[in-house]
């Protein structure tokens, strides 16, 4: 009993969510789509407007884009649906570099394997990571949790400084990539061409996109927003509270661990250079611009963390003082982000909704909303 | 056009929703549609005492915070199907005796029973789980959450799906959200709030957020509900509606303890009283005899000075 509808606005504040909710499966497919394909076609297409060249591989700031993008999503779960800060999330993007690089490059002595087979393996060893460091610090709250985690992080680094088997500056050559071959006998997957890893990318953000958002619509995904909103609250309305912390913890970490790896393949070196603390807060700035909370908003922020600096390599080195006052200036005016937060937290909901009100739009009471009847009443 | 509406007061719902339908029904329809309600509202609960027997137990309950004795020995019992009031002046101890049987505090000597088994050490989610909830005199909801939303959290302490289980979506996660969004329905329209369900708590109207309160505690499906002032803010009217709710709510099978300062709601609905005054308890009886009660009228009126020598 879809009514449809023109929707008109008292004001033209009307959010893209709102616009996008009022939109019946078909039509969602008939943008998602064609969308979906132009992102996997960017690199080839290379359009002169969004080109990064020549002083910067387009194809290679494709992967960095999208690297930042998979990592956004996975703080996301953690800072922006529990409400959990982090600021040692380079941390379990280090882990998933180090596995990645132990289990595939000839100067680890550890059993080598296949790439594809250590994302997993990467994944499972992170989330490890995870429980480690979430049990003994997730009865801690707001800025003690974000101390704890930031000490992480650095632990995490200086244990790459100066463990003997993971060699510091000198590092792991020849990491390993997915396996294929050109016609010439190059491999598909080399440090010099981004397009494959871009694409390789792109289906995983797709996956993880689709089981973060199961996720999100379930008593799992409620009980993250309840936590965020009040702990106590949410535990005395029967929520575990602990328990579903430290799976925001172990998810976030699986999915930095992953990208983690998937960096490692693609530069084919790994090195105790890139896991800083600053490298942790351009993370969180991508997942604070974007919209905390808000996973399309997130992704959005990771692409101007990452393209931005690519684009204009002129500004590069100054890209910290300028996502510094960014976030400063949006802090002031838009403190929630550039697309602010709205899970749907229903399996359900949009029938339910729809019941409810007789129509297929899901009200939020932040922007006025009009009723449907044109200038009556 | 109809204006945006700021949050004072009930929207007016589009064509065609289910709220308007509420709106247009006759009363025989209305009745009809209540004791529908009623029984998605009321669970199967597996309750292990009969009606009229001692439900919740608290046994010489002391709580003490440095040198302040808060609650000093206090002993009571709360009988299966009835409205027990919990009053007393203010810092008698009523919040923090709430506060020690939901788990918040752990008692400093004492202990709380339900069903005749002691609540113990147990973690706050756990005694929700067992069967006590409870609504808070500072209103606590999800702000960021739709009111519908608010309550299917309630309805999740019941729930079972596990993190794997919502991953891959499970086939009891589909039919458990399936039974939770009819249940919060559900209940939203036992309490009256049916028609702002899709707004966001924390855009509510005042009244409102007091309701959805007591749905999201009702969708625990808790052997005892307690609320904690519920009546706070409330003009006459709204308090005439809320014991409607209260009766309403017992009629249905659960037994209810009330935290009020609101001598006439008291008085109106509960079936007995329990009187704190300086964490000690100076009465326990029928609202009639609390009403008489020479301790009880000194505790909220005072003693004159001749009666002290």
């Amino acid at each position: 009993m879809t009514t449809t509808t023109t929707k008109t606005t008292t004001s033209g504040r009307r959010s893209l969510s709102e616009w996008w909710n009022t939109l019946n499966r078909p039509q969602q497919w008939a943008i998602l789509i064609p969308l979906v394909v132009f992102i996997y076609a960017l690199p080839v297409l290379n359009p002169p407007i969004l080109t990064t060249e020549p002083g910067y591989d387009f194809p290679i700031a494709m992967f960095e884009v999208a690297r930042y993008a998979l990592i956004a999503i996975g703080l996301n779960v953690v800072v922006g649906q529990a409400g959990l800060l982090d600021l040692g999330y380079v941390g379990f993007f280090a882990v998933g570099a180090y596995v990645a690089a132990l289990f595939t490059s000839p100067d680890s002595m550890l059993t080598k394997l296949p790439f594809l087979a250590v994302l997993p393996i990467a994944m499972a060893i992170t989330m490890v990571f995870g429980v480690i460091l979430g049990s003994p610090t997730l009865r801690l709250r707001g800025d003690y949790l974000a101390i704890v985690t930031l000490g992480f992080g650095e632990i995490v680094r200086l244990l790459a400084d100066n463990l003997e088997p993971l060699r510091g500056n000198q590092g792991f050559q020849q990491v390993g990539h997915p396996p294929g071959t050109n016609a010439d006998g190059s491999a598909i997957f080399n440090n010099t061409d981004g397009t494959p890893w871009y694409w390789l990318t792109v289906t995983i953000i797709i996956l993880v996109l689709m089981l973060v958002g199961n996720l999100e619509r379930s008593r799992v995904g409620r009980s993250w927003v309840a936590i965020r909103d009040d702990e106590d609250a949410a535990s005395i309305m029967g929520v575990n509270t602990f328990k579903f912390k430290i799976w925001a913890f172990v998810i976030g970490a699986a999915i930095g661990g992953l990208s983690g790896a998937l960096y490692a393949g693609q530069l084919a070196f790994v090195n105790n250079q890139k896991f800083d603390v600053v490298t942790s807060i351009l993370f969180l700035a991508a997942v604070i611009l974007g919209g905390s909370g808000n996973k399309v908003g997130v992704i959005l922020g990771a692409i101007i963390v990452a393209y931005i600096p690519a684009r204009f390599l002129g500004i590069a080195e100054y890209r910290f003082l300028i996502f510094g006052l960014a976030l400063i200036v949006l802090m002031i005016f838009r403190p929630q982000g550039l697309l602010g937060a709205r899970q749907r937290l229903l399996t359900y909901g949009r029938q339910a909704y729809q019941r409810l009100l007789g129509k297929g739009e899901q009200i939020s009471k932040d922007a006025p909303v009009a009723t449907d009847k044109n200038g009556g009443q | 056009m109809t204006e945006p509406n700021n949050g004072n007061g009930p929207e007016v719902p589009a064509e065609g929703g289910l709220a308007a339908e509420l709106a247009h029904m006759t009363e025989a329809e209305l009745i009809e549609h209540e004791a529908e309600v009623a029984e998605v509202v009321a669970p199967d609960r597996e309750i292990a005492v009969e009606v009229g027997e001692t439900l919740l137990d608290i046994d010489n309950l002391t709580m003490r915070f440095g040198g302040l004795t808060a609650l000093d020995s206090v002993s009571f019992g709360i009988r299966r199907g009835e409205i027990l009031g919990l009053i007393g002046p203010n810092g008698a101890g009523k919040t923090t005796c709430f506060n020690a049987m939901t788990g918040v505090y752990r008692p400093t000597s004492g202990q709380v029973l339900l069903e005749g088994k002691p609540l113990g050490k147990l973690a706050k989610h756990n005694i929700t789980r067992r069967g006590i909830a409870r609504t808070f005199q500072n209103i606590r909801l999800f702000g960021e959450m739709t009111a519908l939303e608010n309550v299917v959290v309630g309805t999740d302490a019941r729930h079972k799906t596990s993190v794997m289980g919502a991953l891959v979506r499970s086939p009891r996660h589909f039919r458990e959200e399936k039974e939770a969004i009819e249940r919060a329905m559900a209940l939203l329209d036992f309490v009256g709030i049916v028609d702002r369900a899709a707004d966001k708590a924390k855009n509510l109207p005042y009244g409102y957020q007091r309701r959805l309160e007591i749905a999201r505690a009702l969708a625990t499906e808790p052997k005892l509900l307690c609320l904690d002032e519920p009546a706070a803010g409330f003009n006459p009217i709204e308090k005439e509606d809320l014991m409607g709710l209260i009766r309403k709510i017992r009629d249905d099978g659960y037994t209810v303890l009330l935290i009020e300062h609101d001598m006439k709601l008291v008085m109106g609905v509960t079936d007995r009283i329990v009187v704190l005054e300086f964490g000690k308890k100076i009465a326990d009886g029928a609202p009639s005899e609390i009403r008489e009660n020479p301790s009880v009228i000194a505790a909220y009126l005072g003693v004159p000075d001749d009666d002290i020598a």
